[in-house]
């Protein structure tokens, strides 16, 4: 049901209306936003808008090579240019600041197409003449429920681990699903004032199926005549302390044990305040809302149990003001639901719950955008995140969190979808280690991406030599980011799971937000051009190997060309610095490549394999620039597309570290191709393709990759993929599951790391996986055919 | 098999002790002999005097007279069945009694069922020198239900159902038998609420429950009003309006929620006024007791209503104690099963409310099963 307004208002006029943030930092973008939405609830408003951000992007553009090249001559050229994305912004923000807030947007809004709001929320005709005055736009209401749905939908679809499972005892309170590709249908059990409880189909076809007038309102009603405490939270906070035992009749209160008979136990509530029915005695305020709070808990999940049960259901997600982040009730409606359902339905939570109905609404305004044509990510940088467990534990986190919370998603230039070759794309998880949970792994990866903010600031100023004002936003990049990694730190789940991917995609998005979009640009160019030049030299020397060698060589190159990469730690310390500082082809034999056996070692099974027919197609999503693209990556190409396997090369759509972009590939490729007739040919006849991932993440979600490359993918019958790096096949996807074979190769760059894999610094994973069942379709056997 | 228990000793009697009463069932032999009479010993004597002579007993106890079957014929015997109940706070004081009657001597066997059979068998062990026969509540609960529901009886029909339960007006209660009733849906409301499924005599199965039940409703009565007794707190709920306390449907929508097919009288949120300071200060007692009845009355509705439809059974039978003199729920169950089942699901109730258990356990004294 509905939420309702708040009607004490005695506790919201005494507060401090003045924004304690710099309002800019909150209602960011606002000179091009459009499209507002609001959504007005009891005590919180969400405001919704659309805006384009203009940022710099570094481009590569090719200089013109039909002259003799004279020595020196740079590859291609870098600039920065000026692109502008769309991004839509969500503020939370208390009701008490709804003036002050529609003030400084009236102050700030440029755009004057906008027209009209859509408005959604129990509270919204409330302050419909407010709004309507202030802005000067028109209040379109919406209806709630639709809004809702659209927003869960939104979110669902969006954002990677958006619901989690709660468990309160266990190591990390948060347990966040795998992104279901097919997210229908679903039950949302909306806990406002009452609750009602919607089967959601299809992106438009819901069904209010029932729902329950024992709710939010019935907690905070009830609670405040029993305990004579007006605010909902301290409502949570005495329920939180008591003991529910003293009021509540037990089973064991009326059989002296348990009901063994029917499995009932001693300490299950038979009747809830049965205790109470007597005039003669007091009890606690905190143990009447404790048991006020099972009380309600436990009918709404029983209720829903019966819908899920009846309509066959078994994703449930709950929200609503009673859910809101309350660890005390997610705490009591997953008891519930494990009780009715004997662990057969988990209760589900979103992060991003409360944004529903303003995501709704606005989706609803934007229909003629076709916003869900689009892939959007959440921004890390721009978005406040999941905030505090328990109310003690944070205090002042938990008082900004009540007072601005911000959630900005980019539209992604691309539309993404999962890897076709993924085995069971609902049980794939791209992250190898889930840091939330492993404690000893989290506190070393956040020190070391503390560690390394120095380093990243200066190379982010170094890439910009001629804007002065660069070490200004770097300092701000700092801050920024380090305030996140302290985020982290307190809150690892405020993102979803906390990965090294996470980490690593946080520190990009910040690096974005401060105009930095490539802070490797100028180190990826220098090596490229160095890389390039040896690349004759290496494929001519390798084509003196005998054909055995020579696939050792291959391997071997790809291999120690990964470990020229200005992303390792290891690679950037002193001690490696001959290597790093200057590249030299001749440095490139003298890597300190482990002796096989390594780390993992499936070469032989890859040697037989290439005994065999070739493969198909080969889809090889790539990693660094400089001597592993060029002389690692490419003349094991190279020899692929000899044995009549087609090769789709994936590459980044944007920057992240030192990896190749697809822009910078594109010139590479030409480059090499002039050089090559093997590379040449490929190209000409299209049996060498270069694709975008769609990502800008040093690491890899093969759940969320560009639609073109899926289509290639399936198109192309690939059936051999190869994942190069750390970040791709070590910290995401070492247990991915592939439906073809695959190939992981990388160089552990990390001893911490190398450590915990039972290795050493530099080791070599070299893992060849053939699916269970799946030989080779073809022959059957590993011979000619 | 039935055994002949034509020479079961006397008394007779049935027991079910409950999380807030016990309710005890004594057959009275009307046919007893003068040769009988002859033998009979002072004590008992004694106890079936004091039964039926006395409507009260104690402080709490209390004799259902309206209740009482009479002529009845059980065993080969006739006689009267007579309904007792009593706090089961007060059991130390009933135990007392047994033990100053010397309920002991007569060497009977006492059936006993619900939660307390077992966590006072001690008690009467050591108090009254009594040994239970303990029984199961679901058990005896459906064997009673059936059985008296199966007796010719003189007096009103045992079930009924409310005619008309959509219009106030014309609702009126009309006599019925649970003739052919299976499947079906056994809802038992005493201090907590157990949901039965009901395929024959002896086929059944717990569906669920629910602890919000009669005890919750006087609990939070008596936090709420500041009563005492189950008899008052209905009293003032007969007085009381629960849309004072209530948040419903029109008062956020102004009207029906028609998207979703929401009458706007329907309550959207118990209690939910009570979330404003303002509001909380304007409700009498009366209106808290009604709400908290209606709260509680029509969420055994819905889940009872759901159960009904994850087992597909359309006839629904609710017993128990809350449902003693409380028309207002009884009305309220029989209006919430047909209008949100648009009259597919029928409410059925049984004069004997809370007793069956009771009754359970005296039917095994005399066959058991």
């Amino acid at each position: 049901m509905a939420e309702c307004g708040r009607v004490d208002s005695n506790t919201s006029h005494t507060m401090d209306k003045s924004i304690t943030l710099p309002p800019d930092e909150i209602f960011r973008n606002l000179e091009n936003a459009k499209r507002f939405a609001i959504d007005i609830g009891g005590s919180l408003t969400k405001l919704a808008y659309y805006s384009t951000v203009q940022h710099k992007v570094a481009k590569v553009r090719s200089f013109d090579h039909t002259a003799k090249e004279a020595a020196g001559d740079k590859l291609y050229e870098i600039s920065m240019q000026e692109e502008v994305t769309a991004r839509l912004h969500f503020i939370k923000f208390e009701n008490a600041y709804i003036e002050t807030c529609l003030d400084f947007i009236k102050d700030h809004l440029v755009n004057t197409e906008t027209k009209v709001i859509k408005a959604t929320g129990g509270g919204a005709h409330k302050f419909k003449e407010l709004i309507e005055r202030k802005l000067g736009l028109k209040v379109d209401k919406e209806d709630e429920m639709t809004c809702l749905i659209k927003g869960c939908n939104f979110v669902l679809r969006n954002i990677p681990h958006e619901a989690f499972v709660y468990a309160k005892h266990a190591d990390s309170e948060f347990r966040f699903q795998t992104t279901n590709p097919d997210i229908f249908p679903y039950l949302l059990v909306n806990i406002g004032s009452g609750v009602s409880i919607v089967k959601v189909e299809s992106e438009d076809k819901f069904e209010r199926i029932g729902g329950s007038s024992i709710g939010g309102g019935t907690f905070w009603g009830l609670g405040a005549l029993l305990t004579k405490t007006k605010r909902f939270d301290e409502l949570l906070q005495l329920a939180s302390k008591g003991q529910h035992a003293s009021v509540d009749m037990l089973v064991k209160d009326i059989y002296g044990g348990s009901y063994g008979y029917l499995g009932l136990t001693g300490d299950l509530i038979a009747s809830s305040f049965g205790k109470s029915a007597t005039a003669d005695k007091e009890f606690s305020k905190e143990d009447m809302a404790k048991s006020l709070l099972h009380m309600i808990s436990n009918d709404i999940g029983q209720l829903a149990c019966l819908y899920a049960k009846l309509h066959n259901l078994s994703r449930v997600y709950f929200g609503g003001f009673f859910i809101r982040g309350h660890p005390v009730t997610m705490h009591t409606i997953t008891y519930s639901i494990n009780f009715f359902t004997k662990g057969e339905v988990q209760a589900l939570f979103l992060r991003h719950e409360g944004y529903l109905g303003a995501i709704g609404a606005f989706l609803k305004g934007a229909e003629e955008d076709n916003p869900n044509q689009y892939s959007w990510g959440e921004n890390y940088a721009g978005s406040s995140g999941l905030m505090s467990v328990s109310p003690d534990m944070n205090p002042m986190q938990r008082a900004r969190s009540g007072t601005f919370d911000m959630l900005e998603m980019d539209r992604l230039e691309r539309q993404l979808v999962n890897l076709p070759l993924l085995q069971d794309p609902s049980s794939y998880i791209p992250d190898t280690v889930d840091l939330t949970e492993d404690a000893p792994a989290r506190e070393y990866w956040l020190y070391c991406f503390e560690e390394a903010l120095d380093g990243v600031v200066k190379r982010a100023v170094a890439s910009q030599p001629d804007m002065p004002e660069a070490a200004l936003r770097a300092e701000k990049f700092r801050q920024k980011y380090r305030h996140k990694l302290q985020t982290l730190r307190q809150q690892p789940f405020a993102y979803g799971s906390l990965t090294v991917r996470s980490l690593l995609d946080t520190r990009e998005h910040c690096l974005n937000e401060f105009n930095f979009p490539d802070p490797y640009s100028k180190i990826k160019q220098r090596e490229n051009d160095i890389a390039l030049k040896y690349y004759q030299k290496a494929v001519k020397s390798l084509d003196e190997l005998s054909w055995e060698e020579k696939q050792f060589a291959l391997v071997r190159g790809v291999l120690a060309g990964n470990v020229f990469d200005w992303g390792a730690k290891a690679v950037s310390e002193p001690a490696f610095m001959p290597l790093g500082g200057q590249t030299d082809f001749c440095i490139f034999f003298f890597i300190p490549l482990s002796e096989r056996p390594w780390l993992v070692d499936s070469y032989d099974q890859w040697l037989e394999r290439l005994k065999g027919p070739p493969h198909k197609c080969a889809l090889f999503f790539v990693d660094n620039s400089g001597v592993d693209i060029i002389l690692g990556v490419m003349p094991f190409v190279r020899e692929l597309l000899s044995r009549g396997t087609e090769v789709v090369l994936a590459s980044n759509s944007g920057p992240a570290l030192n990896d190749v972009t697809n822009g910078e590939l594109q010139i590479l490729t030409e480059r090499i191709a002039a050089m090559d007739p093997v590379i040449e040919a490929g190209l000409r006849e299209d049996r060498l393709l270069l694709v975008q991932s769609g990502s800008s993440s040093p690491c890899l979600d093969l759940s969320r990759l560009d639609k073109v490359l899926a289509m290639v993918v399936r198109e192309r019958q690939t059936d051999l993929v190869i994942i190069e790096g750390m970040g791709r096949a070590i910290h995401t996807n070492y247990y991915a599951m592939l439906s073809c074979e695959s190939l992981k190769m990388a160089v552990i760059k990390n001893s911490w790391l190398a450590d915990r894999l039972g290795g050493k610094l530099f080791s070599v994973v070299f893992k060849y996986e053939v699916p269970v069942g799946k030989p080779n379709k073809d022959c059957g056997a590993f011979s000619p055919c | 098999m039935k055994q002949l228990c034509h020479h079961l000793a006397f008394p007779w009697f049935g027991m079910d002790i409950g999380g807030t009463l016990v309710k005890l069932v004594y057959f009275e032999p009307k046919d007893i002999t003068a040769e009988e009479e002859q033998e009979e010993v002072e004590n008992l004597k004694s106890i079936r005097r004091y039964l039926t002579s006395n409507t009260a007993y104690g402080k709490t106890g209390i004799r259902d007279v309206h209740l009482e079957l009479q002529d009845l014929t059980l065993c080969g015997r006739k006689g009267n069945l007579h309904f007792i109940r009593f706090p089961t706070h007060d059991l130390p004081a009933f135990l007392q009694m047994g033990r100053d009657k010397h309920f002991s001597s007569l060497h009977t066997t006492l059936c006993a069922t619900g939660g307390g059979a077992y966590k006072f068998e001690s008690d009467f062990r050591m108090m009254a020198d009594l040994e239970l026969h303990k029984l199961d509540e679901l058990d005896c609960l459906i064997r009673g239900v059936l059985y008296l529901d199966s007796v010719m009886s003189s007096g009103p029909s045992e079930c009924y159902y409310f005619e008309n339960p959509a219009d106030p007006d014309h609702c009126v209660q009309k006599p019925c038998t649970l003739e052919n009733p299976y499947p079906l849906l056994l809802v038992n409301i005493g201090s907590g609420v157990s949901i039965l499924a009901v395929y024959s005599e002896d086929n059944y199965k717990r569906v669920t429950g629910t602890s919000l039940g009669g005890g919750t409703f006087l609990g939070l009565c008596c936090l709420l009003t500041g009563c005492s007794t189950f008899e008052e707190a209905l009293e003032m709920a007969s007085q009381g309006e629960s849309t004072r306390v209530d948040k419903l449907v029109r008062d956020i929508y102004g009207g029906d929620y028609e998207r979703f097919g929401l009458p706007g009288w329907a309550v959207a949120s118990s209690f939910g006024n009570m979330m404003s300071k303002e509001k909380r200060e304007s409700v009498s007692k009366e209106d808290l007791a009604r709400a908290t009845l209606v709260t509680i009355t029509n969420n055994i509705g819905s889940i009872t209503r759901m159960c009904a439809l994850n087992e597909n059974i359309e006839t629904v039978l609710f017993v128990g104690n809350f449902l003693r003199v409380n028309t207002l729920s009884m009305k309220l169950l029989a209006y919430a099963m047909d209008y949100w089942s648009k009259g597919q699901l029928k409410a059925l109730f049984l004069r004997h409310e809370g007793y069956f258990g009771a009754v359970g356990a005296l039917l095994e004294l005399l066959h058991p099963s």
